[in-house]
């Protein structure tokens, strides 16, 4: 290689994981550039998820390493790792239900706010100035952008599944995030959804400069939107590279089809991924 | 009916129903943030009076140093409790952790004898003894500051619930752990700090009941009372506490008069049952939590 490679903003090294017998995850390794969107696929129970989860600090791996920005991430509870820009959404949606949009995406700042007990009480000037601060930010740059003004003061609970969606990626933009993790960012979304959501996760790389790692099984997103794909199949990394390497990949062929008839289902990718640009040109 | 003694009647039970209302806070609190069942609350209540009674009699301390270091020796207290044996029982079933509390209940009752003996004992005065007449009404000064005294605390637990970000962050445990996580909320922390709030207010309440009735290592019965007001409002609402608390001591109130103080409980409980009966998760609480 003639160029030297940038430092990766997230290094996952030999990851394993094991759930008593069952090894969810083996030997993972893969690196997310800055700057980069970057997607983890594979069939169901490939182990997308626990990527995540261990990732966030849900799961503890039995072995390896995460370095994100020169951080080791292995000995940091949830906290410390959002507090260093690591965001994620989930797979299920999980938002606070009894609060509004505006409540729920404010929690997001959270970590880095200081207001104590009694400022707060008393709503002294440090204490307005951080929350006029929040607000501002908040409304100019997060609301406008994910077009979600209209229904700001409206509990999460009553909102469109593509719209709670939409909450938690703002909830997550409030964390300054370096990193956002989201997982199955369209899933159940229909297409005009699935195309808003695909045009903010450009817009999030563009303007806010935030590098991307998302779990996703809408073959057209994927391939339209990635740098870098990372294909996992029970637990391990069976190929990466550019979506159109792994597209060609005959071991990604045969753990999406089982095995057989490798033709069709590079039919099927070509397929996906005009359908998902045409639709994309059409809005 | 005389119209003024009914008045005077109720005035009393609703005072008493601020106490109520108080302790009850503090079981919401800590079942929104960890979602246990603490039966103990009474006995929390009653160790509270006791530490408050051990600064102020003991020790001779004036009453504006005895009331914080009680109050300070009750949070490190609900603190120890929660490290100590709350949290080793995270995910286990609720059934398993509401037995801890009746055996936190128990223990403590035991502490308590064998620290202080099982005697009844007075706290000492510090209330002012005037009589507060309202209208024809009388009302004991010691019921009427207790009242005020609950709610001063509930409006500011409130007030920090909704502005304070650990008051947001417990809301938002409460409502969803996985991602309050992700947001950077310190979840242990939480827990920790609903233990240590909650075992605060209810020191409170312990050291207001304590000064109207006197002290005693049965005194954690007022926690069944307690337990009324909250499965009566819902398990997992502060509003439910509030209103709760203040129908719970009117009721009593007006059943200790009219037909008799051995029946007060017998109303209350047959209230709850009703209650239960119409509607299993309390007048306010959230429809899918555990019925008890």
């Amino acid at each position: 290689m003639s160029t030297i490679a940038p430092i990766p903003l997230l290094e996952v090294d030999g990851l394993s994981l094991a759930f008593g017998g069952v090894k969810a995850l083996n030997g993972v390794s893969f690196a997310v550039q800055p700057g980069s969107i970057t997607s983890v696929i594979g069939p169901n129970g490939a182990g997308k998820t626990s990527v995540f989860n261990t990732l966030s600090g849900f799961y503890t791996p039995a072995e390896g390493r995460m370095v994100f920005d020169g951080h080791e991430l292995g000995p940091l509870p949830p906290p410390k790792r959002a507090a260093l820009g690591l965001a994620r959404s989930f797979q299920n949606i999980a938002l606070f239900r009894g609060m509004t949009v505006l409540d729920n995406i404010k929690l997001g700042r959270h970590c880095h706010l200081k207001t104590g007990p009694l400022a707060a009480l008393f709503y002294t000037p440090a204490a307005r100035r951080e929350e006029e601060e929040l607000r501002r930010e908040i409304e100019e740059r997060i609301i406008d952008f994910l077009e979600i003004d209209h229904i700001r003061k409206a509990p999460v609970a009553a909102l469109s599944y593509g719209l709670q969606k939409r909450v938690e990626l703002a909830r997550a933009l409030a964390m300054k995030p370096k990193l956002l993790l989201l997982d199955e960012p369209v899933a159940g979304m229909n297409r005009e959804e699935t195309e808003d959501m695909a045009r903010f996760i450009l817009e999030v790389r563009r303007e806010w400069g935030v590098t991307v790692l998302m779990v996703e099984h809408d073959m057209g997103m994927v391939m339209d939107l990635s740098d870098h794909v990372v294909v996992l199949n029970f637990g391990q990394v069976i190929a990466q590279g550019l979506p159109a390497e792994v597209q060609a990949n005959p071991e990604v062929i045969k753990a999406y089809l089982g095995s057989g008839n490798v033709e069709a289902l590079r039919e099927r990718f070509r397929r996906a991924a005009q359908a998902g640009a045409a639709a994309r040109e059409a809005a | 009916m005389d119209g003024w003694l009914l008045f005077e009647i109720t005035l009393a039970g609703v005072g008493t129903g601020g106490l109520y209302a108080l302790t009850g806070l503090a079981f919401v609190l800590i079942y929104k943030a960890t979602k246990v069942v603490n039966i103990a609350i009474g006995e929390m209540l009653m160790l509270g009076a006791y530490l408050f009674f051990s600064f102020a009699a003991g020790l001779s301390l004036p009453i504006w140093l005895a009331v914080p270091a009680a109050l300070l020796l009750s949070g490190a207290f609900g603190a120890l409790v929660e490290r100590s044996i709350i949290r080793p029982m995270l995910g286990e079933s609720p059934i398993s952790s509401f037995m801890v509390t009746v055996g936190l209940a128990s223990i403590l009752v035991g502490l308590v004898e064998l620290i202080w003996t099982a005697d009844q004992q007075r706290l000492p005065e510090f209330m002012p003894a005037k009589h507060i007449v309202i209208g024809q009404a009388f009302v004991s000064p010691k019921i009427f500051y207790g009242f005020w005294t609950a709610v001063l605390l509930i409006a500011t637990v409130l007030l920090l619930f909704r502005y304070w970000r650990g008051g947001v962050a417990l809301r938002a445990t409460a409502s969803d752990q996985a991602a309050a996580y992700s947001v950077g909320i310190n979840v242990p922390r939480v827990f920790s700090l609903a233990w240590v709030a909650a075992a605060m207010i209810a020191g409170v309440a312990g050291i207001v009941v304590g000064s109207i009735g006197g002290i005693s290592s049965a005194m954690g019965v007022f926690g069944l009372s307690v337990l009324v007001v909250v499965i009566f409002g819902g398990l997992d609402s502060v509003l439910g506490a509030l209103v709760g608390g203040v129908i719970v001591g009117v009721i009593e109130a007006l059943t200790g008069f009219y037909v008799g103080g051995e029946y007060k409980l017998l109303a209350t409980f047959t209230l709850m049952v009703l209650v239960l009966m119409v509607r299993p998760y309390g007048l306010f609480g959230t429809h899918e939590i555990e019925r008890l």
